[in-house]
Order: C-alpha cells, then sequence, then structure tokens
C-alpha cells in the first residue's frame, strides 16, 4: 500500500506504523494457530481414541488356552503389521543379496517364489494383509512400495504373485509352500499357536488383564520362561473375547527394549472376504514359474533350512524340534537343558571359524561381528542377537540357544 | 485506515467478480510460454517412457529386468493403462512439484517483479481476495499438469500397447472400465498431493519481489526435502515432509484399497494448505507494496 504510506505527516505515520506493525504481527497468529491445532490433533486424538481397556469377564489362563484351542475362525481378512527387530547387524543390500542367495540355490528362481520373499520378514516393519475363507481358500499380500507380492491358495492351486516384476509362481497345494509347515510364522496366530505348544512346566502362563485390538476387545495372554537364563522376556498374546482368535503377538527380549517380534492386526473382519479376492490368473504377459519336481526337491531343501532358522530365530517354542530337524543333517546334535534354556550343541568337526564355510571373503567380516570368550572349554567366538546367541568353540563345536552368553559359556564349560 | 475502508466500499461489488479475475489470471497464467513448456516437457515424459519401454520389450524381454525403474513398469507392455501409473509414478517426485513450484513462486513475486502488482491492487478486489485467486489458479493448474500427464500417458499406451482387463497390483482382475475410473482417482488424487507444495510456493512468493528467486527457492525445498525423505536418521521426522506419502496414490491400484497412507497424505496436505496458505495470507495483507 505505497500509496498511503507515503505523503502523512510524520508523527501520525509513526503511531501508524506501530499499530500496523503489532496488526501484522497479530495476522501471523493465524498459520501458527492452525499448526498448533493440527499437533494438537495429531497428539490427542489416539490418546481420546484410546479408551482405556475394556472390561471383560475374568477368566483364567487355562480357559483363555481352551478359548483359543477351541477357537475356529473359518472366514476373516484383515490387515496385519509385523515388526521384527531380531538384533542382526544391519547389512543392507549386503544381507539381502545373502538372503536371496541361501533362498534360491538355483539361479533363475522365480523372484514370486514364496520362499525368497516371506524371507523380507525376517527385518523391519512390514504391511500384510491376511483374507481367509475356509480351509481351501487363503490370501496373504505383502504390501510394498506401490507394488504387492501375494500368495493366493485356492483349491488345489497356489499361486505367487509379485507385481513389481510381474512374474507368477504356481505350484499345487498339496505340498505346497504356503502350506502350514513350510511357511514362516506371519499372522498373530501362527505365532500364538508356536508359542502355545512350548507351554509346559518350565513355563508360566497367566492373563493379564485386557487391551482393546484392532478395535475389538481381547484378553492378554502372557507367557513367560521360569527359568533364568533365557533370553525371551515374555510373550504376549491378545486374545479376541468373542473369538478366541489372538489378534497380536509380541515377544520381548529379556534384555528389555523394543520387541523381537511384534505382529498384531490393525483391522480385522470376521465377515466373508469377497470370493473375487480368491480368483487368480496370471496376467498377460507375465512370467509364470511352475513348481518343477527338481526344483521341489530343493525347495525341500531350502524350507528345511528355513525351519531351523526360523524356529531357532523367530519362535523360540520350536527349538526343541528344530534340533531334530537339525539332527538329521548333522550328526553328533545334542541338546542341553530343557524347556525355554535348551541349548543345541554340535559338532562341525572342523575348524572353529566358519571362513571356510561362509566364503572366503566373508571369513573375516564374520569373525569381526563374533565377541571373543574364554573358559574352562578353551576360546572360542560368541555371534549374538537379541534372541539367540551362538557359541563357536575353536575346536570346532558349537553352542546355540536362546540363552545368555554366561549360559553358553556355563554349557561348554559343562560339556568338556 | 487504508485497507479496510477500501475492501469496505467494495464489498457491494457483485460475487462473480471473483470469477471474472479467476478467469484472467487462468487465461494470464496459460498463456504464458513457460506454462506451456511446462507442459508440453510433461506431456513428453510419458511418450518417452512408453517409447523406451516399446524398444526394450522389442526382442519380448520384459521391461524393468528385476522390478527396478519406476512403479508399474513392468506391466506397461502387457495393458497400455499402466503407462498412466509408471508415467504420474515418474513425474510425481520431480517434474510435476517442479512445475507447480514455478507456477505458484512466481504467482505473486512474479507480478512484484514485473511491476504489475501495484496495478492488480487498484483493482477493487482485496488483497485476500487476489491471494484466493493466486492460489486456486496455482491449484488448478496442478490439476491440469496432472493430466495432462495422464492423458498424453493414456494415448500413448493406447497407441502403443495393447488395453484390456487389467490385474490390480493385488493380483485380482478388474475391467477395463474400472480401470479407467482408478486411472482418473489416481490422477486426482495426485494433484491433490500436489496443493502442499503449490501453498508453500505461495508464501514463499509473497516473501520475495523477485519471481526468479521465489521459483528457486521452492524447488530448492522440494529437492531438500525429497533428499532428507531418503535420510534414515530422520526417520522421526520424515511423515511431516509433504512429499513423504505421495507414492500412496500405487494404494488405489490394490483390492480391496488401503486407504491408511492415502488419507495420510490428502490430510497433510490439507495441512501444508492451511498452514502456509495462512501464512502467506498473514504476510501478504500487511506487505508494504512497493514494486
Amino acid at each position: 500500500m505505497a500509496p498511503y504510506a507515503s505523503d502523512d505527516n510524520t508523527t501520525a505515520g509513526e503511531v501508524d506504523e506501530q499499530r500496523s506493525g503489532r496488526r501484522k504481527a497479530a495476522r501471523y497468529v493465524v498459520p501458527v494457530t492452525v499448526m498448533g491445532v493440527a499437533a494438537a490433533t495429531i497428539g490427542l486424538v489416539p490418546a481420546l481414541a484410546d479408551s482405556g481397556d475394556p472390561d471383560l469377564p475374568k477368566i483364567t489362563a487355562q480357559q483363555l488356552i481352551e478359548k483359543i484351542a477351541k477357537s475356529d475362525v473359518q472366514q476373516l481378512s484383515g490387515t496385519v503389521k509385523i515388526t521384527t527387530d531380531l538384533g542382526l547387524p544391519d547389512l543392507g543390500g549386503l544381507e539381502s543379496s545373502l538372503m536371496s542367495g541361501a533362498a534360491s540355490p538355483d539361479k533363475g528362481g522365480s523372484s514370486a517364489d514364496p520362499t525368497s520373499k516371506l524371507t523380507e520378514l525376517a527385518s523391519g516393519t512390514h504391511t500384510l494383509r491376511v483374507a481367509a475363507d475356509g480351509p481351501d481358500k487363503q490370501k496373504l499380500s505383502l504390501l510394498e512400495n506401490a507394488a504387492e507380492y501375494s500368495i493366493v491358495h485356492n483349491g488345489k492351486d497356489v499361486w505367487g504373485y509379485d507385481s513389481k516384476s510381474n512374474e507368477v509362481y504356481h505350484g499345487t497345494a498339496s505340498d505346497s509352500p504356503t502350506h502350514d509347515e513350510q511357511q514362516p510364522p506371519a499372522t498373530p496366530k501362527d505365532f500364538a499357536e508356536e508359542a502355545l505348544k512350548a507351554v509346559d512346566d518350565t513355563t508360566s502362563v497367566t492373563v493379564d488383564g485386557t487391551a482393546r485390538v484392532a478395535d475389538r476387545d481381547a484378553y492378554r495372554l502372557v507367557i513367560k520362561p521360569k527359568q533364568s537364563g533365557s533370553t525371551v522376556g515374555a510373550v504376549t498374546v491378545a486374545v479376541d473375547a468373542k473369538t478366541g482368535m489372538p489378534l497380536k503377538f509380541t515377544l520381548t527380549p529379556a534384555s528389555g527394549g523394543a520387541a523381537v517380534v511384534d505382529a498384531g492386526f490393525t483391522q480385522v473382519s470376521f465377515a466373508e472376504p469377497a470370493a473375487s479376492t480368491f480368483d487368480f490368473t496370471p496376467p498377460k504377459g507375465a512370467k509364470v514359474t511352475e513348481e518343477k519336481a527338481a526344483e521341489k526337491k530343493a525347495f525341500d531343501k531350502k524350507a528345511f533350512d528355513k525351519k531351523a532358522f526360523g524356529k531357532a530365530e523367530k519362535s523360540p517354542e520350536r527349538a526343541p524340534k528344530s534340533e531334530e530337524d537339525l539332527g538329521k543333517g548333522l550328526d553328533g546334535m545334542k541338546t542341553i537343558g530343557e524347556g525355554w534354556n535348551a541349548i543345541a550343541t554340535f559338532d562341525t568337526g572342523g575348524e572353529g571359524m566358519p571362513s571356510g564355510e561362509a566364503g572366503g571373503d566373508l571369513g573375516g567380516f564374520v569373525n569381526s561381528l563374533g565377541d571373543k570368550v574364554t573358559g574352562k572349554f578353551g576360546s572360542g567366538t560368541v555371534f549374538s542377537t537379541r534372541l539367540v546367541n551362538a557359541l563357536m568353540t575353536d575346536d570346532g563345536k558349537v553352542y546355540v540357544g536362546m540363552v545368555t552368553k554366561d549360559a553358553l559359556v556355563k554349557a561348554a564349560n559343562a560339556g568338556n | 485506515m487504508s485497507r479496510a475502508e477500501a475492501a469496505g466500499t467494495v464489498r457491494p461489488v457483485s460475487p462473480l467478480w471473483t470469477f471474472g479475475l479467476l478467469r484472467s489470471e487462468l487465461t494470464t497464467t496459460f498463456r504464458r510460454w513457460r506454462t506451456l513448456a511446462l507442459l508440453a516437457v510433461l506431456a513428453g515424459v510419458p511418450v518417452l517412457v512408453g517409447i523406451a519401454v516399446k524398444i526394450e520389450t522389442g526382442d519380448g524381454s520384459s521391461p524393468g529386468g528385476g522390478g527396478g525403474g519406476p512403479a508399474f513398469i513392468s506391466q506397461i507392455t502387457n495393458n497400455g493403462l499402466f503407462l498412466v501409473f509408471t508415467a504420474l509414478a515418474a513425474t510425481l517426485p520431480f517434474f510435476l512439484p517442479m512445475a507447480i513450484g514455478v507456477v505458484a513462486g512466481d504467482s505473486i513475486a512474479g507480478e512484484a517483479n514485473a511491476g504489475t502488482l501495484r496495478y492488480l491492487l487498484v483493482a477493487p478486489a482485496g488483497r485476500s481476495r487476489l491471494l484466493l485467486t493466486k492460489y486456486a489458479t496455482v491449484v488448478i493448474f496442478c490439476l491440469a499438469a496432472t493430466l495432462v500427464v495422464a492423458v498424453s500417458a493414456l494415448t500413448v499406451g493406447a497407441l502403443l500397447f495393447p488395453l484390456g482387463d487389467l490385474t490390480t497390483i493385488s493380483g485380482t482382475q478388474i475391467s477395463f472400465a474400472e480401470g479407467l475410473g482408478r486411472a482418473l482417482l489416481i490422477a486426482l488424487v495426485v494433484a491433490a498431493s500436489l496443493i502442499g507444495v503449490a501453498a508453500l510456493g505461495l508464501f514463499v512468493s509473497t516473501l520475495t519481489g523477485s519471481g526468479i528467486a521465489a521459483m528457486a527457492t521452492t524447488v530448492g525445498l522440494l529437492i531438500t526435502v525429497q533428499i532428507l525423505d531418503q535420510i534414515p536418521q530422520l526417520h522421526a521426522l520424515q511423515p511431516y515432509f509433504f512429499s513423504h506419502y505421495w507414492l500412496s496414490f500405487a494404494d488405489l491400484m490394490r483390492e480391496p484399497v488401503y486407504w491408511d497412507d492415502l488419507a495420510k497424505n490428502l490430510g497433510l496436505q490439507a495441512l501444508y494448505a492451511g498452514v502456509f496458505g495462512s501464512a502467506a495470507w498473514a504476510r501478504f495483507t500487511a506487505k508494504d507494496i512497493t514494486a
């Protein structure tokens, strides 16, 4: 407003300037208010929406476990958020190349192969969508940036579809990779079932109040190892009060900090999903990889590797069983201890360090990840994650378990 | 004294005046060679992508190899409609917001630079209304720019590749008509994703009297934010960057549509529009216009 600001007399102008200066500043209240309201909304709405823990009739742990066992949810669809933090060193690209290398022994493996894809779940945060309609129709989708990886099981067909590379993997249901045993656990239900398998006299199971998960009322079942020395702090399962379906699974390490595995529904519906959800026809021009007999064999081996890995790393409770699996592959496999503190031990019979196995270049690198320990058994290297620790002695013995470093050393000492 | 009195005498003027102002703003903006050149560049991107994919797949190989390149690129050869999504995914991170930055940055500062701003203010429209009109023009430009990309991509896609039923990224099939509907919806979401940058550009534009400085600042901010969005250490801040959820438009191609990130994106854009729009208003209505 230059024309007005110019020719007034000085005093009036000064007063004016002061007043208009204040008025100018006052205008900035508007954007600041908008920002403040937004910040308050972001901060307060979740707090307000969290209406506290629901009031539910008391229930004993035994009843709750029975409820889970009886739970027969055939139809559901929902979104699962899964966060895994195993405390593996962040190797970035190297890790994924190692993973995919391990997962597809024969080059030219399809990127739509379920095994290679689900390995990604081992670290980071992922969003999954699940849908099920009876035992013959299931769908599991891994949501990626502008892409999605889906496994569709419909009748005898199992399809894996990777939208990013437009590749399709086709198998049959009888020995399909989605078949329960071969698929790493992904939904809270899978995890909870594994956790409940481990319930024995070394475990305390309690009901610890209630919670609200995915807009549903749920009981919190807490599973804790009774013995000390385990790296597992507690396993918490939120169980839907109505259907008995596990809605959220959290595994916290004894060392504290963030959960190692946290898998929970963010949204769930028990209505029948649309039939078209389970229809899959390979898109035109997509590269379809058929599950071949030869590949199947390789795949079985993969699945075996995965089982060992998946069980040891992800679901502690499977450890005793995974030893059986491992035992098949490695002679001289022994288990020390029981329950949560079980330690698997075997003799590689060779040099202590895995430099040969892990490939020349990696040898030194792998070494740098471990900590040197010494004890009555001699000396060795401990590789630790937040859940699983492994001790490899210099004379080639390996001790693996979900126990603390000290417990491993003690076991090694006792073993000598 | 000045403004309130002037505005007071103006109020009885027909509200249609605003539309007259908007119309004249729109003609000025869209008649500029600069604007037309920007739109031409945007229209050229899908042509380039389409031809590149056509040449690359001439021997029957699939594009994008192991899933590299912009989103959806591997599906283009099977369905030309996917070129729309690929083109939008390719232009959204940089070309589109840059064009918006140029137009928004120029809106006030350009007038001031050319010495025409005071003449605009002589017209009895009021500063708030002028600013609103300027912002509306930029938002309409957002929509126009997005639609130019989409239509150009659809044309190129239809010419070079087959059309037909398409597979969503969730693996389900939808009809071509529904695919077109989703393409339109995606174009609208992409356009809406840009209103945050538009408001930011408008605010910057009220700060300076130089059009070039405003454009450079807006585009510079855009690049800075895009870079910061890639730094993992800033993880906690990133959800508040205007560009963070831009690519969520791809969620419209899931079946069922995954709304979470889309809603976050639109909310964030509205927040940016609110904060920087009102900041621009606070600055512009209190500013001494010297040029």
